[in-house]
């Protein structure tokens, strides 16, 4: 195997089909198809619309990508391919065909963790990771504090949401403030105009009693809660919502509890960079919070460009590409497709 | 021509190889295994080792013929998105075959009702006229069947035997991949365009639009 092996990724944990081609660290191709706007109209991912949508999805996909990339699957090295944690339905779309491509082009096959491709896909952007260091992994399924010792052989969960995930309650707040979904682009936009400080909402599972339990535990539903009384009570009085400031407020609340969760665990870790990734690390108020607190502790934040935040094919290719640097043997043809796939396993194990 | 088939339309998930010739085709080797909680992971394995048996690499296909269904969305998107990708990385065509059809042109002459097991206690049935589908495909009650045949095949009939009321043939029960071949036979031969093998669904996703916001205050 080539010191920079040429490695293409599959994604389809959720409602981004995605197929990336990555050589070492260098990007090559990022093809994606979204069925965001199919959900749209149900307020969030349907599984059934999104599996559809990635079987329709895949050949034309895959096909971009080589075309983009200017190699042929005979070129490839290994195929990777979400294999969990995600949507059952929906992962089992890329790993069937992830088997056909392995299968007819005779290469080998890693089915990977999808939330350590989160984390993997920095490489692209920042070179080779820094070991050990705290990631946090934010998005519409996933919210995650996890100590990254070493990436080929899995990752220590620190904590996680015990309710909503993050981009959920950006779903939630954005639908009930009449915005549609997806919540988290339209938030950070609307909240620019915003006071942050004009409304104290609730940070979750920060009060000292919770420090002995779930001190990197995340808890997002009281305050979605919290805005959606806020907005009533505004409402039946028959006063003007300020929107913007309800928004920004709303996403304060959501990024100081992040941030100084994150950097929280850094200094206990004695960890000096944090990473960020999954499709919350897209927004900007994340980005600049994390960097300010984080400047006055001498830590590094490393978050990648937002398009390779949200899932896609890139982050996949990427994880893969570093386990085959790494000489992990891959996965076996039958390996399945698992919905609840655990942190401490990177790959299926061959 | 060599052709590989693959069905994962019903609990069974079978792959089979085949030969296309000017005349007629042949059946090489059929291999099936009956697990409806496994289609991901037993499909992939199963076409090696068929293709091991007829002793034919993978690079000798000349094309790939899918049954598209009816059957449960989740094992039946294992078969088309392995046929699929198979056929891209291998440069042939695929061509995709009402799985009921199958099953329809291996029970052979005279008036035939195939049905398979849709859950949800339905089945998806089809009428055939010597081995030629009249009637259907279509999603069903067994008792909302229009019963007009003089047999029934398929795992749904031998479910469902008691309501359908005719005989039920137990050895002809899951899509066999020879009969998918020789369906596509004419297409192979006269090495006709690919179809982009869109799934038979029947059935619309379950999906309900929210409703107006719930009240959060007393």
């Amino acid at each position: 195997m080539p010191d920079e092996p040429l490695v293409l990724g599959i994604e389809t944990s959720c409602d981004e089909t995605g197929v990336g081609i990555v050589r070492g660290h260098t990007l090559l191709a990022d093809a994606l198809a979204s069925s965001v706007e199919q959900h749209a109209r149900f307020g969030g991912v349907v599984p059934e619309v999104a599996s559809r949508a990635h079987l329709e999805a895949m050949v034309p996909t895959m096909q971009r990508a080589l075309d983009d990339a200017g190699v042929t699957l005979a070129d490839i090295d290994a195929i990777a391919v979400t294999a969990g944690p995600g949507l059952a339905g929906a992962l089992l779309v890329g790993v069937a065909a992830a088997k056909g491509y392995a299968l007819a082009a005779d290469k080998p096959i890693y089915g990977v963790n999808h939330l350590a491709a989160h984390v993997a896909v920095d490489t692209l952007e920042h070179g080779p990771l820094p070991e050990p260091a705290i990631a946090m992994l934010v998005s519409g399924g996933h919210s995650s504090l996890l100590l990254v010792d070493d990436l080929t052989a899995g990752v220590t969960p620190l904590g996680a949401t015990i309710d909503d995930a993050a981009g959920e309650a950006f779903d939630k707040v954005a639908r009930l403030l009449g915005m549609g979904f997806p919540g988290g682009p339209v938030i950070d936009r609307t909240a620019r105009a915003g006071n942050p400080a004009a409304i104290a909402f609730p940070r979750g599972l920060t009060a000292p009693k919770d420090q002995l339990k779930h001190r990197y535990d995340f808890s997002f539903s009281g305050l979605k809660t919290a805005v959606a009384r806020w907005v009533e009570a505004r409402e039946r009085s028959g006063e003007p919502v300020p929107v913007a400031d309800v928004a920004a407020s709303f996403q304060d609340a959501v990024c100081d509890v992040l941030t100084s969760k994150a950097l929280d665990a850094c200094r206990q870790h004695g960890v000096e960079t944090l990473i960020i990734g999954g499709g919350v690390a897209a927004n900007s108020r994340l980005r600049v919070l994390a960097e300010e607190r984080a400047a006055k502790l001498g830590i590094r934040v490393r978050v990648p460009r937002p398009g390779l935040c949200t899932d896609n094919g890139a982050m996949v290719a990427a994880l893969g590409s570093h386990l085959v640097a790494a000489g992990v043997a891959p996965s076996r043809l039958d390996l399945p497709a698992d919905s609840a796939m655990p942190l401490t396993s990177v790959t299926v194990a061959g | 021509m060599l052709v590989l088939a693959l069905d994962t339309s019903t609990p069974a998930v079978t792959a089979a190889v085949g030969e296309v010739t000017d005349s007629g085709m042949k059946g090489i080797a059929e291999r099936r295994t009956v697990d409806p909680r496994a289609h991901g992971e037993r499909l992939a394995p199963q076409v090696r080792l068929v293709l091991d048996d007829a002793g034919v690499r993978v690079g000798e296909l000349a094309a790939i013929v899918a049954g598209v269904g009816p059957g449960p969305f989740t094992g039946l998107r294992v078969g088309l998105a392995t046929a699929a990708a198979m056929g891209q990385a291998l440069g042939i065509p695929t061509y995709g075959i009402c799985s009921l059809d199958a099953l329809g042109r291996a029970a052979g002459p005279g008036r035939v009702l195939v049905a398979t097991d849709a859950r949800r206690r339905e089945v998806y049935v089809a009428t055939y006229a010597d081995g030629v589908r009249v009637a259907g495909p279509e999603v069903a009650k067994p008792a909302d069947v229009a019963v007009d045949a003089d047999r029934a095949v398929g795992e749904g009939a031998v479910r469902y035997s008691e309501i359908f009321g005719i005989p039920v043939d137990d050895r002809l029960q899951y899509p066999p991949g020879e009969a998918l071949i020789a369906l596509a036979a004419e297409s192979v031969r006269g090495r006709a365009p690919g179809d982009p093998l869109t799934p038979l669904y029947l059935r619309r996703p379950d999906a309900v639009e929210p409703g107006a916001r719930k009240a959060v205050l007393p």
